[in-house]
């Protein structure tokens, strides 16, 4: 990946430029001055450095609502810097990290942290709050001293809040701050220790399942509890029909409801794991293949919002080991729009402005963000990319600290071949 | 008469022929344990490491007298998995072993894909004796071997599994290989001891204990784990007995032959009654004799031992 820093006039030249807000596409240039939007169209200037874009599509840089960057404590694994490389090497401008950190992000001056040393980093990253103190389930945090200094969600991520009493308090609250809850939701009873999906693989592998059921009824208790409260609940890595069909369900109803759904989920089922890759090992576990469509089709109808790829960095030593001493996540930034385009785009037949959309305007319109980005003067932030670019996924093309990714090897669809943001022009 | 796969891990998807060409190996090495001198010089020369994360007693036992049969040098390594927690890495353990220059491992690991990861780092040949809840081929090798001898045939025998199905890795390899050899198994247990969907796999349920006795040639009756009750998995000893336990009470009703097998350890007045356990229609001694012999027989076609007669 090369780094480059925008010159005073860059202009994309000739590319196909996809607006996912007004939902328009058209053959154009784009000049950009001093780092923001200068014009978008048919302009044309002599004294710009031309980045030739003949071929490839330019839209939004992508937004990922999840990623786990594990700084601070495990930054043998990724941290913050290293975290943002493997997100430029996506596509991904901003992200908005899970505050399962050691310690966890859980008061005013840990988000602080966070925000203050994103700062020095070339991409945006938001820092999401615990919902409750040391992720325990069981007190409050701070969310209001939280969101002064820059939380724009609050999550247990990793654990599920069981209780659902507390869950009612934190929506309540967190209701009365404007900000989503995102519980990663499994019933921990009903998942037992189940290592991977319960089912026909898991009987012949003689692995403990976790049934899908686990998920559904932790989405649609929250569900309940969101409508009941009137706060916005953001459902993260949906990976079941049943969970899929409960989120469509209460949007008939009730709009402060969002979903999203991670590129392995629709990429793997569980028949890849029948030679027990500890990189497939995830939670919510990797599903059929009846779930694996459900989601796709909920990707298409517009009931899951947007992708998020939960990348979950880990060493090579929490991911050499026996399948139930392994640790769970596999990382996804660099690889995700070659999964999903391949999945969606050239397998199922998914219009292309949908996986543009639920990787740029949806996400960020969750977190409120800005969505306008090809308006003049906005800083720029986009994404270029090769949508029909075949290549095999390898270790060159990791920039994460961490290499447990189960895509090595695979061959995918769609390159990113340059991310514009924060004044700088990365290229693969 | 070499068999395709390199290794044996597990019986799904094993090929039929091969499971068959076990068997009759296994019959020639009764012949030879029944001799005065029970051993021949097949393996002279090779060197087999049983590697024990776990404890068993009876099944490394077994391996151990096979090799020895065979005159194979035989090295034992035990470990608790509890010291690969502690940081020793499994990798780490199996590769320090390989480094010893081995044939064949022979390994019992608690975790269900083990051996497989075994055969990405160490260049021997891996035999699975058990890993976790998912296979034990050699254990349903012998059963196999057990039925044919007593039987004569496998093809169309009816087999009942009865038990604690879930967390049994001979249940699995045992339905495996039956099914393979063209024989009819159901299963039998408390349905939260039956493993989601394993009637996908080509076998029967039926939680009446009765129907299967009725229906079956032979009864492969599994161990019980005292520590399943405690988590709800079924709610007393006197149940179990009452609706799954094997009596001499129960077989009388069905007014029958049948063959009773049992993988051991067994828990006598629990999941079999002493009177079963030592009357003539149980072949629970055959089958450990048959052990040794299918054991002598799977080293003896993988690890390439000159013909001996
Ligand atoms: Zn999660």
């Amino acid at each position: 990946m090369n780094t480059k820093k925008l010159a005073k006039r860059t202009l994309l030249k000739n590319g196909t430029i996809l607006d996912p807000v007004k939902e328009k596409e058209f053959e154009g240039n784009i000049l950009l001055e001093n780092g923001k939007i200068a014009a978008v169209g048919n302009i044309n200037v002599d004294d710009a450095d031309v980045i030739d874009c003949n071929g490839l599509v330019i839209t939004h840089g992508f937004c990922d609502l999840h990623v786990h960057f594990r700084e601070p404590g495990r930054e043998d694994k990724e941290t913050l810097a290293s975290g943002s490389r493997a997100a430029l090497a996506g596509g991904f401008t901003r992200v908005c990290a899970m505050p399962n950190t050691n310690p966890p992000i859980d008061s005013p001056e840990s988000v602080r942290f966070i925000a203050e040393k994103s700062q020095n980093c070339p991409i945006h990253i938001h820092p999401i709050g615990a919902a409750t103190k040391g992720q325990k389930g069981k007190e409050l945090t701070e969310m209001a001293g939280m969101v002064d200094e820059g939380a724009v969600a609050f999550s247990d991520d990793g654990l599920p809040i069981m209780n659902g009493g507390v869950m009612r308090r934190i929506l309540e609250y967190s209701g009365m701050l404007g900000k989503p809850i995102i519980n990663h939701a499994e019933d921990d009873c009903l998942r037992n220790d189940g290592l991977m999906n319960e089912g026909l693989m898991s009987t012949r592998l003689g692995l403990p399942g976790n049934p899908t059921q686990a998920e559904a009824i932790m989405v649609h208790r929250d569900l309940e509890l969101s409508k009941l409260t009137g706060a916005k609940l953001h459902v993260p890595h949906i990976s079941t029909a049943s969970a899929t069909h409960h989120v469509a369900e209460m949007k008939q109803h009730y709009n402060l409801v969002s979903a999203e759904v991670t590129p392995h989920h629709l990429f793997f089922t569980d028949e890849d794991l029948a030679e027990y890759d500890t990189n497939l090992k995830v939670a919510p576990p990797i599903r059929g293949n009846a779930d694996r469509k459900a989601l796709i089709n909920g990707l298409r109808d517009g009931t899951i919002d947007c992708i998020a790829t939960d990348h979950a960095p880990h060493t090579i030593e929490d991911k050499e080991l026996t399948f139930d001493l392994a640790a769970f996540g596999m990382t996804g930034l660099e690889s995700c729009l070659g999964a999903v385009l391949k999945i969606l785009v050239e397998e199922e037949g998914v219009d292309l402005f949908t996986v543009v959309k639920a990787l740029t305007v949806n996400p960020r319109k969750i977190m409120g963000f800005e969505t306008n980005l090809f308006t003049e003067k906005v800083a720029a932030e986009l994404t270029i990319f090769n949508p029909k670019e075949k290549w095999v996924f390898s270790r060159n093309d990791i920039y994460s600290k961490s290499i447990n990714s189960p895509y090595i090897g695979k061959p995918l669809t769609g390159k990113v071949k340059y991310t514009i943001v924060k004044g700088h022009l990365y290229s693969n | 008469m070499r068999l395709q796969n390199r290794h044996l891990l597990g019986l799904e998807g094993y090929p039929k022929e091969d499971i068959q060409t076990i068997i009759d190996t296994a019959f020639t090495f009764r012949e030879v344990l029944d001799r005065p001198i029970k051993k021949v010089p097949s393996l002279q020369g090779k060197t087999i490491v049983n590697l024990f994360f776990e404890n068993s007693t009876r099944t490394r036992i077994s391996f151990e007298l096979a090799q020895k049969r065979l005159s194979a040098d035989t090295v034992n390594f035990s470990a608790s998995t509890s010291s690969l927690k502690k940081g020793e890495s499994f990798k780490d353990t199996v590769q320090n072993i390989e480094a010893m220059k081995i044939d064949a491992c022979v390994m019992r690991h608690p975790t269900p894909g083990a051996p497989l990861r075994l055969t990405e780092y160490v260049d021997a040949i891996v035999i699975n004796a058990g890993d976790g809840t998912h296979e034990h081929p050699t254990q349903a090798i012998l059963d196999m071997t057990s039925l044919q001898e007593k039987f004569g045939y496998l093809k169309g025998l009816k087999v009942g599994i009865i038990g604690d199905i879930s967390h049994s890795r001979v249940a699995l390899s045992n339905i495996h290989g039956l099914l393979t050899m063209g024989a009819e198994v159901t299963l039998c247990g408390p349905a939260t001891l039956i493993p989601p969907q394993i009637e996908e796999l080509g076998v029967s349920v039926n939680y009446n204990l009765d129907e299967v006795i009725e229906w079956a040639d032979a009864l492969n009756v599994l161990r019980i784990q005292m520590e399943r009750m405690g988590v709800n998995l079924f709610p007393s000893i006197r149940e179990y007995r009452s609706k799954f336990g094997i009596t001499s009470e129960r077989l009388a009703k069905h007014k029958k032959e049948i063959v009773i097998m049992h993988p051991g350890p067994m828990n006598r007045g629990v999941e079999i009654e002493s009177a079963v356990a030592d009357s003539d229609q149980a072949i629970i001694l055959d089958q450990v004799l048959n052990g040794v012999a299918s054991r002598m027989a799977i080293l003896y076609l993988l690890l390439g031992g000159k013909a001996e007669s």
